[in-house]
């Protein structure tokens, strides 16, 4: 090894460790400072040690009323989507002539701009003009609830709202099940497999390690939900759908409280690497990598 | 074969059923844009714009404050030049990861990895206060300066690209007397260009579509991009429809075009991105 290709390699990859310092590392550490002071940007900082977190967690049913909208919504779309989406790939991975066309009309909905999508969607749950409540007329002949304004509805339109891009991990799926030699398929034909042990015995165990990803960056994305929020609701009716990342950004951005805020941040990123680090140790029960061994 | 059509038929049947789910919203939000106020409030709801008319076009267009072609030219111009970076840079690192060797490297993309599932949230606060440190408040450079340090999703997409064209090249190069600068404009940049393309349609979508950064970083509304313009009409005239959903349909247009065009990368590069292990 050179000393040479040394130094290139660094130089090489110097935009992205310079950034990684800047943009993240030293960011992390000044965001522990932060959330250890009352701090409105105007005025200098003042330190009131874990005040700042002592509020957040016992003195402030925000918090806790927002974290557990975010998981409940993480709770219940999350595993719907991982469901919908593998029907879904196992459907457009079929020789079917015309496939394509269906797949592109199932990944289009993901390249519309978030604020468009929660404006579009405010307009399709209006309660009296709305296209949602028009086709519930005119095929079961309901009348249907006023959506976003109802707090017992509030929940279920977010969560039929997200099965509106569940193209993304289709895709992904899909990409899953075409790495997944037909051989296997055939050889267990042979031995007189029908469609379901197919399914449980090598399509699942062989997407695994997808359907884990697809997990995974799911259940973060999930837990960071925050445009559909601030523009359909405003973390209405009755806080319903304050969402965690909506009450964040509230305390940042409009209240200016960077302190306070930090610690929430630093309360979601925690709550994160709990849920992942579970998620990771359940994996291993359940995925399969081919020439890995099973622990 | 009478009961391959069957079940190609009934393939096709679910298909379009989710199909109509998914293009819905779509065709909802640009038959509003063509209605005339009586029928955006029909009830029961109407499908079609009868009549049709450009009048919310024309609107959403002249509304004062509501400069949306100026918006339209800021998104242009925030997204090309961050595009710029994110390729620039990410591909200089990817090239590191994937043709040169040096210690810490290994360790380093394992950092890489793992930053990708990292929460952007904990370091928005910080970045905040630096940029406004900085000055940077309600200018471009916190939404496109950033681009210039290399994104890891799009320097995981290249380096897996360039993994697999081969070494033998290199070699070739080098016995020429070529350095790694040459090896990657000449060499190794032509022969990535599926995996740019999908970085490049990848960059575009995620800048085009930002919302946090122009929110947090924008005041002045002649500087408002796309997102956080239609953001602004939207809390100034929220509910007059027939506008908002043609505000919106701007917004979406170049986004759609630009999926018809590069599907193909769009789709590759979604697929690529979940198949690392």
């Amino acid at each position: 090894m050179s000393t040479r290709e040394e130094r290139e390699g660094w130089l090489y990859a110097s935009p992205w460790i310079i950034g990684l310092i800047i943009f993240t590392l030293l960011p992390m550490i000044a965001s522990l400072v932060i959330s250890l002071t009352d701090w409105n940007l105007l005025t200098p900082p003042t330190w009131v040690g874990l005040g700042n977190y002592k509020q957040m967690l016992f003195g402030d049913p925000l918090v806790w009323s927002s974290l557990w909208i975010t998981t409940k919504y993480a709770l219940i779309s999350v595993p719907l989507n991982l469901v919908v989406s593998l029907c879904l790939a196992m459907l457009l991975n079929s020789k079917v002539r015309g496939v394509s066309v269906w797949r592109a009309v199932y990944y289009l909905p993901t390249v519309v701009p978030g604020v468009a999508v929660a404006l579009v969607w405010q307009w399709l749950f209006n309660t009296d003009f709305g296209a949602i409540n028009a086709v519930l007329h005119s095929l079961f002949g309901i009348k249907g609830p006023n959506w976003l304004l109802d707090t017992r509805w509030i929940m279920p339109s977010f969560v039929f709202m997200s099965l509106w891009h569940v193209g993304a991990a289709t895709v992904i799926n899909l990409a899953g099940l075409q790495s997944i030699p037909e051989s296997y398929y055939e050889a267990a034909r042979l031995d007189g497999a029908g469609p379901w042990p197919l399914l449980r015995h090598i399509t699942v165990p062989m997407l695994s390690p997808v359907l884990f990803f697809n997990l995974i960056m799911g259940m973060i994305a999930a837990l960071q939900t925050f445009t559909q929020a601030l523009v359909m609701t405003g973390g209405g009716p009755d806080n319903k759908s304050l969402f965690f990342m909506l009450y964040l950004y509230s305390n940042a951005f409009q209240w200016f409280k960077m302190g306070y805020a930090s610690a929430l941040a630093w309360l979601l990123f925690a709550y994160i690497l709990i849920l992942t680090l579970i998620v990771f140790r359940w994996s291993k029960a359940w995925v399969y990598y081919e020439g890995g061994v099973r622990s | 074969m009478k009961l391959k059509l069957i079940r190609q038929t009934g393939i096709h049947v679910i298909l379009a059923a989710g199909g109509a789910l998914m293009l819905l919203p779509v065709i909802w939000m640009i038959a509003t844009s063509f209605k005339e106020p009586e029928s955006i409030y029909a009830f029961p709801p109407e499908w079609l714009p009868h009549p049709f008319t450009w009048s919310n076009y024309v609107e959403t267009l002249t509304r004062p404050g509501m400069a949306f072609l100026d918006f339209f030219r800021n998104s242009m111009t925030v997204t090309v030049l961050a595009m710029i970076g994110n390729i620039a840079s990410s591909t200089v690192v990817a090239f590191a990861f994937a043709r040169l060797r040096w210690r810490g490297r290994d360790a380093l993309f394992v950092v890489l990895l793992t930053t990708m599932m990292l929460p952007q949230h904990v370091t928005m606060i910080p970045v905040f206060v630096l940029f406004k440190y900085l000055g940077w408040i309600d200018t471009y450079k916190p939404l496109v300066v950033p681009a210039f340090f290399g994104a890891p999703l799009y320097i995981f997409i290249l380096r897996q690209f360039m993994l697999t064209l081969p070494r033998s090249l290199d070699e070739a190069a080098r016995l020429d007397g070529a350095g790694n600068f040459t090896l990657l404009t000449r060499i190794m940049l032509p022969l990535s260009k599926p995996a740019l393309a999908t970085v490049a349609v990848f960059a575009f979508r995620a800048h085009w579509n930002d919302f946090m950064g122009p929110l947090i970083y924008l005041n002045s509304s002649e500087k408002f991009t796309l997102a956080i313009g239609l953001h602004m009409f939207h809390g100034q005239y929220g509910t007059e429809w027939g506008p908002m959903m043609a505000a919106a349909t701007l917004t979406v247009l170049p986004m759609v075009i630009l999926f018809l065009i590069a599907q193909r990368y769009f789709i590759q590069g979604m697929a690529m991105s979940g198949l690392k292990e």
